[in-house]
């Protein structure tokens, strides 16, 4: 164990920038403790032993950002109404300025998102990291996947075109062979008893403003079980089993199957920037 | 094995009421079908009064005064320790009198969150019904003008397309197999068989040449709804372009995935002109033409069973 080598000192120059920089920073995290709540959550500790596969959860995350990201700017072309609902998705594809990339990016990143989150589930499934005690985690990944499904299938409606119309039409009708309340689930998602303006208009609502709204929110639950329960380590990890190539140095995890204790919070210079 | 001291079964004992709660749903759902206005409402009395006395029975080691804990180990408990103010310089709220069982601290928890929610459920109802409910009032089915009886020659197949809702456009033209039959007992015969496939709803098509030539179109309503009518031979019946699913002339099922016969419409005649009315399901046809036996049902969504077993399925349907 050597010792931390000594600061070199700093010339007055350099104080006074350092001092300009930190002063929004600290007014920020004396009125909110957000900066020491980002860090604590950028470097907290994780196995040392993790790798590519554990990022396939945030580049889920990343191609949800997108996708909600595009969809916004989507709506403000959009027109949710059976007689100009098509006009409006051509006129977005066809005449305004890059809408055809932006309209895209939505329809090609809708299928880039279902199966990076089928990625992710395989991964998680297949290094064992729903086990005790990220259960809970996995069961809130299974209902942001089938939220996620419901996005796909309200917003394949939206187009208004022959597909959308007619793949709409076997979707509802296969939700209305379900036992007992299948018609009245079928009812309730056309809005009435035929597919028409109704429907296209509660489609859009639902994958623009309900589901989404869900999808942000587990999101944020399951981002929450993450950094609470930490990341697990990849089933062949030695570094975990306890042995192996780690005796000297202390492990980055407390040696049982991965599960990191959460450190205390580092406290971004609260001890008037000694830290 | 003896049970040692503190250690006696958490399970609560078997009690009779949960059945009679189950009971009471089960005559709820009966009497839904039955008789709604007399089986229901008993089995939502019994429902209720076993549901009381369940949460009575489940709730009573809540309710009772607790007992006191015994510490597993450590120093005994300073039985006199002053209360922790939760504020500095204030006062701590004062310790419960012995035997007062409803604190005021629980009063107050229980009455936020109890006007918590009443609050939001009176908010949520509103929203829910308003969200729920139009999809299943003011559903049906209007009656349709098709034009005169002497577009439809005796004998002879049209695809007749009509608005159903002619206020709200395209999104309402539906299509109809049609065919004369000619006189029954003196009055017109008509086939007309619905083109929503029984499988999953795809627009059925005919198996046979069409012929454009000889396509009208008829204005017959008041509203200016257009009417089409197009002659085809279907000689190999309607086949569903979908998921493969083959009907005969007569609409019965002959392979694929469908679960019926294609739903047909009522009709009337009315001042001379053929009337299209409510749409209703069929299981089969027997026969064919005018001396056709149709076996016929309410108006099912496509893929739901209206005959054998596996219409228990399907006991009630919405409301159009």
């Amino acid at each position: 164990m050597t010792a931390a080598p000594t600061r070199t000192r700093k010339s007055p120059r350099r104080q006074k920038l350092e001092a300009a920089v930190n002063y929004p920073l600290d007014w920020l995290e004396e009125r909110s403790g957000l900066v020491g709540g980002i860090r604590y959550f950028l470097f907290r500790k994780v196995p040392g032993d993790t790798n590519w596969f554990h990022t396939l959860g945030s580049a889920t995350l990343t191609a949800f950002l997108v996708q909600a990201i595009t969809g916004v700017i989507l709506a403000m072309y959009y027109q949710p109404d059976p007689s100009t609902a098509y006009r409006s998705i051509n006129h977005i594809t066809n005449d305004l300025t890059l809408g055809w990339l932006v309209r895209g990016m939505h329809k090609w990143g809708a299928s880039v998102f279902i199966i990076l989150l089928f990625f992710h589930m395989a991964r998680v499934f297949l290094f064992g990291a729903y086990k005790y005690p990220r259960e809970l985690n996995w069961i809130v990944g299974v209902l942001l996947l089938v939220f996620g499904m419901l996005e796909g299938f309200t917003g394949y409606l939206l187009p208004w075109d022959q597909t959308a119309y007619w793949a709409t039409v076997v979707g509802i009708n296969l939700n209305g062979t379900a036992p007992i309340l299948g018609p009245f689930l079928a009812d309730f998602l056309r809005g009435g008893a035929e597919i028409g303006g109704d429907t296209l208009s509660r489609f859009y609502s639902l994958h623009m403003l309900l589901i989404p709204g869900a999808i942000f929110a587990l999101i944020g639950l399951h981002l929450y079980l993450v950094v609470r329960l930490g990341v697990s380590s990849p089933p062949w990890s030695r570094e975990a089993a306890g042995g192996g190539d780690y005796p000297a140095t202390p492990p980055s995890t407390n040696g049982r199957s991965g599960l990191t204790q959460p450190t205390a919070r580092s406290g971004w210079r609260r001890n008037g920037g000694e830290s | 094995m003896e049970p040692q001291h503190g250690d006696r079964p958490h399970l609560p004992g078997p009690s009779l009421y949960p059945i009679g709660f189950a009971v009471g749903v089960a005559c709820i759902l009966v009497g839904l079908i039955v008789n709604p206005k007399l089986i229901a409402p008993i089995g939502a009395a019994i429902a209720i009064v076993f549901g009381f006395l369940w949460a009575r029975d489940a709730t009573m080691d809540y309710r009772r005064e607790p007992e006191p804990i015994e510490p597993e180990r450590g120093e005994p408990p300073v039985p006199d320790a002053p209360p922790i103010p939760a504020h500095r310089g204030e006062a701590a709220m004062p310790e419960p009198e012995p035997g007062e069982r409803f604190p005021r601290s629980r009063f107050l928890e229980a009455s936020t969150l109890g006007l918590g929610a009443v609050i939001g459920g009176l908010v949520t109802v509103p929203v829910v019904g308003f969200m729920v409910v139009p999809a299943f009032k003011g559903q049906g089915y209007p009656d349709v003008d098709l034009g005169p009886l002497d577009n439809f020659p005796e004998g002879k197949w049209l695809i007749t397309t009509f608005y159903m809702h002619p206020e709200a456009g395209n999104v309402s033209r539906r299509t109809a197999y049609i065919r004369n039959n000619g006189q029954l007992n003196g009055e017109p015969s008509f086939t007309i068989i619905s083109n929503r496939c029984a499988h999953l709803g795809c627009p059925v098509q005919p198996n046979g040449p069409v012929q454009p030539a000889d396509k009208k179109q008829v204005t017959p309503g008041e509203k200016g709804q257009k009417v089409t009518l197009l002659p085809t031979i279907p000689a190999g019946g309607f086949g569903c372009p979908c998921h493969g699913g083959q009907y005969d002339p007569e609409g019965n099922r002959t392979a694929g995935p469908p679960v019926r016969a294609l739903d047909r419409y009522e009709f009337s005649i009315v001042d001379g002109h053929l009337v299209l009315g409510k749409p209703f399901s069929v299981s089969h046809v027997d026969g064919e033409g005018k001396n056709a036996k149709i076996h016929k049902y309410k108006l099912a969504g496509p893929g739901q069973h209206v005959d054998g077993w596996e219409q228990i399925l399907y006991p009630i349907q919405p409301p159009h």
